[in-house]
């Protein structure tokens, strides 16, 4: 069953919360990886695959550098969940 | 029809012995800092590198290796004269031809080996191992030595923030022999030429004949560019993380190994954040040591491996006997991996 906008920004708080070591409340919609959760540009590789993981979905290389903010990838996951 | 003798090798081969040789100059990152709008914390952060070794116009590919290559003969109790082959593993050789390995062999003083250059970037020492390991149990050479050398400062756009820090130059040495047991694994090796624009030389050789220099790249005090390596970060950590993984578990599988059974891994030193992600993707055990001779050695592609197994080796770290997992993995893009005993 494809999960909901609050399920993706829950599981990807999960996830950077791992990866980051950022605590869940801090991982916003609005969000910047890089600028406001301390993810650098390799961290967001691993975001990204856990990310494919928990939400069966693809998000090859080229998408990876659009997804700015956690509302993008929330976004992206939520128009490509299988 | 003729009937043909068929070669007589050893039942098995192992790691007899390793050599390495860093330059002797040491360059910390503020050297770096000189030429990118970088920081010292970014290239530890997203390398781990703090030193990496340049060689001086001396230190050639082929002196760096007879260095190297003289420290694993002896390491193996063995003498030159009995070394029938010499594979050498280097994407930073910058005479085409003749093979370097041809000048390695001569002056090390072997009787005629075989001698070859080997192309496989940062795999090229576990495909020089996995030629050496059939050679040896197939009966064409008894003693092999496998060299992973590389000066690829020569091979650095030292204005790339992306790149510049990165490289570095060494070679080590492997001598390879007979043995009555299983001490080198079935290699898990193959290639994904689809990702060959991930890490590649910026300009082809062929593109500097005279005529044509004008429309190549300049660099900031307008000279024309030299070639150097580029990748594709995100790209590369991807690949070099989830699905070298895989390979490195496929390895531990052929070896009929468990991480349990492990004492060392030894992966290729490209970035101490795709090692450290590597370790958690395998859930390896505590117990295992892990090289990150990257630290202070830097990206010497080919001669990473070699390299960082002497340096365990020679702090206590691993000791001979112990079982490594091996993976070298680039440009190509290329990939072995197999598990060994160490010398």
């Amino acid at each position: 069953m494809a999960a909901t906008q609050e399920e993706i920004v829950a599981g990807l708080a999960d996830i950077v919360n791992e990866i980051a070591g950022i605590p869940v409340e801090d991982v916003q919609l609005d969000k910047s990886f890089t600028d406001d959760l301390d993810v650098d540009s390799l961290s967001m590789v691993e975001v990204v695959v856990a990310a494919e993981e928990r939400f069966d979905v693809k998000i090859p290389d080229d998408d990876v550098k659009n997804l700015k903010t956690v509302g993008d990838a929330t976004e992206y996951i939520l128009k490509h969940q299988a | 029809m003729s009937k043909i003798r068929p070669s007589k090798g050893a039942p098995y081969a192992r790691i007899l012995g390793v050599g390495g040789y860093r330059p002797t100059r040491v360059v910390p990152n503020e050297v770096i800092l000189e030429k990118i709008d970088s920081s010292d914390e970014w290239i530890r952060s997203r390398s781990g590198i703090e030193t990496r070794h340049w060689a001086s116009p001396e230190e050639t590919v082929a002196a760096m290796s007879i260095e190297a290559s003289g420290k694993a003969i002896a390491a193996a109790g063995i003498t030159a004269e009995q070394i029938g082959a010499v594979v050498v593993a280097t994407v930073s050789h910058f005479s085409q031809t003749p093979a370097v390995a041809t000048e390695i062999a001569d002056k090390l003083g072997t009787d005629r080996a075989a001698a070859f250059d080997v192309s496989a970037g940062c795999a090229g020492f576990g495909y020089g191992l996995t030629l050496a390991k059939g050679m040896v149990t197939e009966g064409s050479a008894e003693y092999v030595l496998v060299i992973g050398v590389e000066r690829l400062s020569d091979l650095t756009d030292l204005e790339d923030r992306a790149t510049a820090f990165l490289f570095g130059d060494g070679a080590g040495a492997v001598v390879v022999g007979p043995s009555d047991e299983p001490h080198i694994g079935p290699t898990v090796w193959g290639s994904e030429g689809d990702k060959a624009e991930t890490i590649k030389q910026t300009i082809p050789w062929n593109e500097y004949r005279i005529g044509d220099l004008g429309s190549l790249p300049l660099d900031s005090a307008g000279n024309v560019k030299f070639p150097a390596i580029t990748q594709e970060g995100q790209a590369v950590f991807r690949w070099a993380v989830f699905e070298m993984a895989k390979v490195a578990q496929q390895a531990l599988d052929a070896a009929g190994i468990t991480p349990d059974d492990l004492d060392v891994f030894i992966p290729h030193q490209a970035n101490v954040r795709i090692i450290d992600s590597m370790v958690k993707t395998l859930k390896l055990p505590e117990h295992v040591t892990v090289a990150r001779d990257i630290r202070t050695t830097g990206n010497t592609s080919a001669a990473s491996i070699p390299l960082a197994m002497e340096r365990l080796l020679a702090s206590g770290e691993a000791k001979s006997g112990d079982t490594a997992l091996v993976i070298g993995f680039g440009a190509g893009l290329v990939y072995a991996a197999t598990v060994v005993t160490l010398p």
